[in-house]
């Protein structure tokens, strides 16, 4: 007895899969795809957009390797079916800074604070991080821990992506500074180019 | 003068990729391949009486459905056995798919390969195997009892037995003043990287050949098994490791019947063909460590000097065997931890069960000894009323070398090269406070809390051979690139070797680029394991770098007229050593090694025969010569080099509700010279982590059937931010007198004795022995219980 797919599933005549048509608002580009009514969200940015910094940890929702924003609040991109978010603002790691050379204040801190090792739950911290600071550019270090903590690293011990949360939340607000012209400020728009503390 | 790179804290080269999400695992690769999904036992143990196949066919998409029956040749052969050892008695492998029985749920029994994974799962759902129940044997009771087999072949359950000996510890115990026992017990847990494993195979039917991408730690390893299993011919088969989301020891078991399969399957079919592991099926069907009982006798002094260890352990290694014994040969080969023991005795069982197979998860056996060792200083000295450091220090090793009469994994003598474990354990109490701490529990328990202080102490033999290989090229841009065939799974391999080449090579580190883990840059190579890498790859790209060198000096020196001796290389500028105006980029150096015949760009012209003065009686390239400015070679150590570490640990334990918290976690550690410090913390601070998951929330919760009751991340207690402590860390740099870098392993070293840190801190806190970890709070709470009821002793300092 198999209960793995509702009746309809397929077009037996086609031999392929029935789709439909969705459209996907990621990282401000508009996208129409023509998709499985199943295919999870984390799926249809990594395999039909090709948008592979969202990674798969564990595909129930916990380790949050996932995490892409919708409507700027993080969500874990493979617990959610990609027809069901049409018309909302999707944005992945690649929205928040897809330039090795120009990486965003998040990503920069990172790379400052040695925050990721094999690098795979990374992007998922970043998305969360990014949510984290438009709520509270200013954590203390244990805001900073709580922010984290719902996203599982293998490799880090989570000390340096604390850390790096802290450094973010100083480079966005240095950058925030210089582009308000208060070019006084101690740091200010050159923070990225800045060996770590 | 260019600064030495070795030795800084220099920003790791991987990250802005990874960052940005540009990094590329395996899942990333293969836009629209096929997919394959297997079907795994749901039973433990079990006959396979039928397979029927019909109902995935009629799934759309689906293009093969592959049961044992389909595998051809030497595919249908058992798995091989890696790691062959004296030891073993019955050595019983897998095979690719299930052939008339299973022995662990989770083994894959049918592949099926469809347009993509959606369908593919859809078909495996359909699949219908009928199974004869067997007894299952779970948990090394009864796999020691012996009443139900897995295997016939292997009477008693037991795949391995060895006994090693030096001196006479029966002896010696018979005759000291004091003798203790202890039954000790240490549970299962896994790497679990955070990407599982995934394979993209991929045939070329044009020439013939196989080009596979695997998340694994050997793509040497993986290219030669699909060679010899597919037949075909090496240079037909390519193995590429791209970006790994962490390995820990996982990924080095090889090959994994889904590298084989796929690799089998592409050729077939002539698709490309991909497999991405869920975590599920990581759970089930990748691999364990840890679990092990353990029986102590010590016989000492009334100082607490060891007189003699006798010892014997437990291992329980799963349903097969396929990477030998490395797992409780390390425990038995690591148990004297930084001790003079020359009196010591150990024998292993190594036991069958139907559970997931156990290979190594970082540390490889090694926190297991650390784990009996220190559990049983710790009894030795509250035995005697003495401080825990007191004793300890008593019988630490303080000549080196330091021979311990036991053959090591890699069939070598162990022998401690280097180390200053006084030293250590100095900068160990002062780092946690331990002469203050009595103060510290006398406020906490006037406050009504309750706290403990921990310590735990282990070498671990690092970088054992039998090689690594690196090849250096310097292109005529002056880029240089390097190469190593072991694999990279976050441990910054292309910052750490491009600051090791960098240095030697005297060019700014910015025109260093490294490869690891790409059998078509680098054929020979071992593979990444046992805290090897840095060892045994960064002393091979510093000799090819030096052998490089040497030959730009020779070169640049003819094109100068000056000897090569008078030469030196700074910022990428070859010069005259005090005559900077005498000098050559080193990309004209590279220009100048590869006589053209062809002008293909301005810098190739000054390449070519009519471009500057020849000495027209010699060949252009002269006989010992070869053309470019690029080289080889191989680093192959005697033995491994002992790095050595101490932790001490204050965990704090709520009195009723038995919470257990650690409020400080600290770390001394000796690798030996740190090519990168950054690099070196953050291996520790991720080895800590790991471990603190080992000692209070990992294990693998098997029911007596042999089902894996907690396969998923909501209910296997992976430690998240809010578990893990800030680490505190303070280093030695030992050097170690075996390799030119003078370096030591270090990736493994965070977790070796956590364990062990973590039951010394608890059993400070409650006044009564830990002996069975990892611990939770019920587990804690039910041995109160028993305490208070008078079924679990006290410590006698209690």
């Amino acid at each position: 007895m198999t209960t793995d797919n509702a009746p309809g599933t397929y077009d037996l005549e086609a031999g392929r899969e029935r789709t439909q048509p969705v459209a996907l608002t990621v990282n401000g580009v508009e996208h129409r795809l023509d998709i499985p009514g199943r295919r999870l969200l984390s799926d249809a940015l990594r395999h039909d957009l090709g948008l592979t910094g969202t990674h798969v940890g564990c595909e129930h929702g916990v380790c949050g390797a996932c995490t892409v924003l919708l409507d700027g609040q993080p969500v874990r991109s493979c617990l959610i079916f990609a027809a069901t978010v049409q018309g909302r603002e999707i944005t992945t790691v690649e929205g928040i800074g897809d330039d090795p050379e120009h990486p965003s204040p998040v990503q920069q801190a990172f790379i400052d604070s040695h925050a990721l090792q094999c690098g795979f739950c990374t992007p998922g911290f970043i998305t969360t991080i990014e949510a984290f600071l438009a709520e509270n550019p200013d954590p203390s270090r244990e805001e900073a821990r709580e922010a984290i903590s719902g996203n599982l690293c293998r490799c880090t011990g989570y000390q340096n992506i604390v850390t790096a949360v802290c450094r973010a939340a100083e480079l966005k607000r240095a950058a925030g500074r210089a582009t308000a012209g208060c070019a006084g400020c101690p740091g200010s728009g050159t923070a990225a180019g800045e060996e770590q503390p | 003068m260019t600064t030495r790179m070795f030795g800084q804290r220099i920003k790791r080269r991987e990250d802005p990729r990874l960052v940005t999400g540009n990094g590329r695992y395996v899942d990333d690769l293969g836009t629209g391949a096929l997919e394959a999904a297997f079907v795994r036992s749901p039973h433990a143990h079990a006959r396979i009486l039928d397979i029927d196949v019909s109902g995935a066919l009629d799934v759309p998409g689906v293009v093969a459905v592959w049961t044992y029956e389909d595998l051809v040749g030497k595919l249908a052969e058992p798995l091989p056995m890696l790691l062959p050892h004296p030891a073993i008695e019955a050595p019983v492998t897998g095979h690719v798919l299930a052939k008339d029985e299973v022995n662990h749920v989770g083994e894959a029994i049918v592949m099926v390969i469809a347009d993509d994974r959606y369908l593919a799962e859809d078909a495996a759902s359909r699949i219908e195997v009928e199974y004869e129940f067997r007894d299952a044997v779970v948990g090394i009771e009864a796999a020691r009892d012996g009443a139900a087999l897995v295997h016939e072949e292997a009477p008693g359950n037991i795949a391995a037995h060895l006994v090693q000996e030096v001196g006479d510890a029966p002896g010696r115990i018979a005759s000291a003043a004091h003798v203790l026992e202890l039954d000790l017990d240490i549970e299962r847990s896994a790497s679990m990287p955070m990407e599982g494993k995934g394979v993209l195979a991929r045939w070329n039917r044009e020439d013939g050949s196989l080009r596979v991408h695997s998340s694994t730690q050997t793509s040497t390893g993986v290219r030669a098994a699909l060679a010899a299993r597919l037949d075909l011919p090496l240079n037909k088969v390519d193995v590429i490791t791209p970006d790994v989301g962490g390995g820990f020891g996982v990924k080095i078991n090889h090959p994994w019947p889904e590298e084989l399969a796929l690799g089998a399957a592409a050729k077939v079919l002539e698709r490309e063909v991909k497999w991405t592991e869920d975590r599920r099926e990581h759970f089930i069907s990748s691999a364990h460590e840890r679990q092990q009982l353990q029986r102590v006798r010590v016989g000492f002094d009334d100082d607490g000097r060891i007189a003699g260890l006798d010892v014997q352990f437990w291992h329980d290694n799963g349903a097969y065997l396929p990477y030998g014994v490395i797992v409780p040969l390390n425990t038995s080969t690591h148990i004297l931890g930084p001790y003079d023991l020359p009196d010591y005795r150990v024998e292993y069982y190594s036991l069958y069960t139907n559970t997931v197979i156990v290979t190594p998860y970082r540390g490889a056996g090694r926190p297991q000894a650390a784990y009996l060792m220190e559990r049983t200083m710790d009894a030795v000295a509250d035995y005697l009323g003495r401080d825990r450091t007191e004793v300890r220090r008593r019988n630490f090793v303080r000549e080196f070398p330091h021979p311990i009469g036991l053959t090591m994994q890699d069939g070598r003598e162990g022998i401690y090269d280097s180390g200053d474990y006084d030293t250590s354990l100095d900068k160990l109490k002062a780092l946690v406070g331990w002469d203050d701490f009595a103060d510290y529990r006398r406020e906490a328990e006037a406050a009504g809390r309750r706290v403990g202080l921990g310590i735990g102490c282990y070498v671990e033999s690092t970088g054992a051979g039998p090689y690594e290989g690196g090849h250096i090229e310097i292109e005529t841009t002056g880029r240089v690139n390097v190469a190593t065939g072991l694999t990279s799974q976050g441990q910054a391999h292309q910052t750490v070797l491009a600051q090791i080449v960098a240095d030697e090579l005297g060019v700014p580190i910015e025109m260093v680029s490294v490869t690891t883990g790409d059998t078509r840059k680098m054929g020979y190579s071992v593979g990444t394991w046992g805290s090897r890498g840095a060892v045994m790859s960064g002393n091979a790209v510093h000799l090819t770098a030096k052998k490089v060198k040497q030959k730009a000096l020779a070169v640049a020196g003819r094109s100068l007229e000056v000897d090569p001796a008078d030469l030196e290389i700074v910022d990428g500028i070859v010069r005259v050593k005090g005559d900077p105006k005498a000098q050559m980029p080193l990309a004209m150096v590279s220009v100048l090694s590869n006589p053209l015949r062809y002008a293909f760009d301005d810098t190739a012209r000054a390449a070519t025969q009519f471009a500057g003065k020849q000495d027209e009686t010699k060949p252009p390239i002269a006989e010992s010569d070869k053309p470019g400015l690029e080289d080889s070679d191989f680093y192959s150590p005697v033995r491994s080099t002992f790095a050595s570490g101490m932790h001490a640990a204050i965990v704090e334990t709520d009195p009723e509700t038995a919470d257990i918290r650690i409020l400080r976690y600290c770390v001394v550690h000796d690798c030996g010279p740190m090519i990168n410090p950054m690099v070196v913390e953050g291996q520790v601070h991720g080895g800590v982590a790991q471990g603190v998951g080992g000692a209070l929330y990992e294990k693998m919760a098997y029911d007596s059937s042999g089902q894996l009751l907690n396969a998923s991340f909501m209910d296997f207690l992976m430690p998240f931010a809010a578990e893990v402590p800030e680490i505190e860390t303070d280093h030695l740099e030992t050097p170690s007198p075996l390799n030119p870098l003078g370096i030591k392993g270090a990736g493994e070293a965070g977790t070796i004795p956590v364990s062990a840190v973590i039951a010394s801190a608890v059993e400070d806190a409650e006044g009564f022995p830990i002996t069975r970890m990892p611990i939770s709070p019920p587990e804690l709470w039910e041995l109160r219980r028993r305490h208070d009821a008078g079924e679990w002793p006290s410590l006698r300092r209690g």
